[in-house]
């Protein structure tokens, strides 16, 4: 309890473990990028490739996260799984930020009713659950790569939407917008020339915060059964397929293909941190997922 | 700002002002319920989605055109968009909310029958996660930087980004097939006939446990970075330099105002307790409300999909209403006139 009052050095302590941590997460990042790049193309493997005389086999050295119920290598299927997983959060984070910058930039320019109008929409859709609406969408639209891709990107733009239009309202304000209204620029000219490309870090940092997020989202659903399908490794159906063996007391096939998803979070989320914090500054440590 | 307005008495609960945000509230939410439930109306109709092959089922496969069209007929397919809403909503304003194809029975019953179950499963949860969340959160706000601090931190960011399905599997192998202490899941035994409380608290211990699991980020989360700050405020460091013990500093002054934030997140934490109940309660097929929605969905049973999406949001608009009114009783500068 004494050291209550000691706070003098936590300061510089946290500089250093805070600097530590963005070079781990910079350094797993790599690792993770070039594998997803480069391992499919080099490898010359067939992740699919069964082979029942060695089903089940547990973690060793020819195959240190062991094998799937078919005989197929774990380490092999994860990666697959991973790959698959990134793009999807990749391109679901796109297009849901592409949309949250649209609507936000939108509301946010034209003002008046349409800007009341389309944030209260926001907020209705906000009190929807995101994963009860993915699961909405996918169940009507059938599982699959799209599907899963469109209610992961209908699901997140939300947040997107509403900092894109907090930020437009504060650069609208400053001089350099006021300098071009009174040039003779239309509202549509200042939008898009200065207020949209003033909005853009804010835009990225959001929307790299969201791919562990659709991650996330995409292995939920798959995991339900509701996303992609079966044959197609990502890390949630490693999981779904994982269960019938797990229920027998393989614990393998399911605990890898689950780091494979906490570890590249933690990573994404020191690196976000980090940028965050050179965004705004004066914002102290604030949760990062 | 403070500034002109009266606070109210100590120790008295201003029930007029709370009453009239509660009805305000309630006059927001039948915009949003319009809205939302014509959504789903509007993503069905744009979705291949077919209601009577659905309805059918399988004996759709084999029964004749003449019946397919008289199905037709009577589900009102082919009315347009808006008349089907408008006779769903004001069915389901005189209590009928449609039949559910994979429960085979009306959608009300299903919903009666399960809601309980998930009602009990996600309050035992809640209450794990904010009293364990707040006692971490203590623990690392005391002093932050430091290695119970960095212990704390570390586990929470894990079990946030840890997928919570994930985490019940490997409890199921864990608990019950390793050590063999508690079931994997389900409501009762198998072969069992009878609800007793003693099968369902070992049923319940699992799912509530990892329910809570994964939620109690945001409260260790929270309560760290409320102890933190409001251990850096004047009061505070007044009470610190009146000589009060730390003990008597850090729970009674720094904890009280660390606390609020979490009050805000009691109520609006209700989306992500959707979410984890979606993925826990089909995990260990726990017989609620959760479930059924997932199993309406692997089935596309409209109905069931419909009345369920409606239905948490009504839930998510009752937890911002529950949040607001404990954020404005705790903190009267606050208010009641969202």
């Amino acid at each position: 309890m004494a050291d209550l009052w000691r706070r003098g050095g936590a300061g510089a302590v946290r500089r250093s473990t805070r600097a530590w941590r963005v070079r781990t997460s910079a350094v797993i990042m790599a690792a993770v990028v070039l594998a997803v790049l480069l391992v499919p193309p080099l490898a010359q493997l067939d992740e699919q490739a069964v082979d029942l005389s060695a089903k089940l086999l547990p973690p060793s050295l020819a195959h240190p996260f062991g094998t799937d119920d078919v005989g197929r290598d774990l380490l092999l299927r994860c990666v697959y799984g991973l790959r698959v997983s990134l793009l999807v959060g990749l391109v679901a984070a796109l297009v849901a930020t592409v949309i949250g910058t649209a609507v936000g930039a939108c509301a946010a320019a034209s003002g008046g009713w349409v800007d009341r109008v389309v944030m209260r929409l926001v907020d209705i859709f906000a009190s929807v659950p995101h994963l009860l609406l993915g699961i909405f969408i996918v169940a009507m639209f059938q599982p699959g790569v799209w599907p899963v891709v469109i209610s992961v990107a209908l699901t997140h733009w939300l947040s997107t939407a509403r900092i894109v239009r907090a930020e437009v309202l504060s650069l609208r304000s400053r001089p350099y917008v006021d300098a071009a209204v009174s040039g003779g620029a239309s509202r549509w000219r200042v939008t898009v020339r200065h207020l949209v490309p003033g909005v853009l870090p804010q835009a990225g940092l959001a929307a790299v915060l969201m791919v562990p997020h659709a991650i996330w989202h995409e292995s939920a659903l798959s995991f339900l059964g509701l996303g992609l399908p079966t044959h197609q490794a990502s890390l949630g159906t490693l999981v779904q397929s994982a269960r019938g063996s797990l229920l027998a007391g393989d614990w393998w096939p399911t605990l890898f293909p689950g780091l494979f998803i906490i570890v590249p979070t933690l990573a994404i989320a020191g690196l976000a941190g980090a940028w965050r914090e050179r965004l705004n500054p004066r914002r102290r440590s604030e949760l990062t997922l | 700002m403070t500034f002109g307005k009266t606070a109210p008495a100590p120790g008295r609960i201003p029930w007029g002002p709370m009453a009239r945000m509660t009805g305000r509230r309630a006059l927001f939410a039948v915009p949003v319920l319009l809205v939302v439930t014509f959504g789903a109306f509007a993503i069905a109709a744009a979705s291949p989605f077919d209601p009577v092959k659905a309805y059918a089922g399988t004996a759709g496969l084999t029964a004749s055109q003449e019946n397919l069209d008289q199905l037709r007929a009577n589900l009102g397919v082919d009315q347009p968009l808006v008349s089907r809403w408008w006779q769903w909503l004001t069915h389901a304003l005189s209590g009928d909310l449609g039949d559910s194809s994979v429960m085979r029975q009306p959608v009300t019953q299903v919903i009666g029958e399960r809601l309980g179950w998930s009602v009990l499963l996600a309050a035992v949860a809640f209450v794990v996660a904010v009293l364990l969340g707040t006692a971490l959160g203590v623990l690392a706000g005391r002093r932050t930087g430091g290695w119970c601090d960095r212990a704390i931190s570390s586990l929470a960011y894990t079990l946030q980004a840890a997928p919570p399905f994930w985490l019940g599997l490997l409890a199921v192998w864990l608990f019950a097939l390793k050590l063999g202490v508690l079931p994997a899941g389900g409501l009762t035994d198998t072969g069992s006939t009878e609800v007793t409380a003693g099968q369902v608290l070992s049923h319940l211990a699992l799912p509530a446990a990892v329910l809570a699991a994964s939620q109690l980020p945001w409260f260790v989360l929270y309560v760290r970075q409320g102890v933190a700050d409001a251990l850096d405020e004047d009061p505070v460091r007044g009470a610190r330099a009146r000589g009060l013990a730390p003990r008597t500093v850090l729970l009674g002054h720094a904890l009280r105002s660390g606390m609020l934030p979490v009050l805000t997140l009691i109520g609006s934490r209700v989306p992500e307790l959707i979410t984890g109940a979606l993925l826990v309660e089909t995990v260990f097929s726990w017989p609620g409300i959760a479930a059924a929605t997932v199993e309406a969905a692997t089935a596309v049973d409209f109905p069931l999909l419909a009345a369920l999406t409606a239905l948490a949001t009504v839930a998510v608009l009752l937890g911002n209403l529950i949040a607001d009114l404990l954020y404005g009783l705790a903190d009267p500068r606050v208010g009641f006139d969202g």
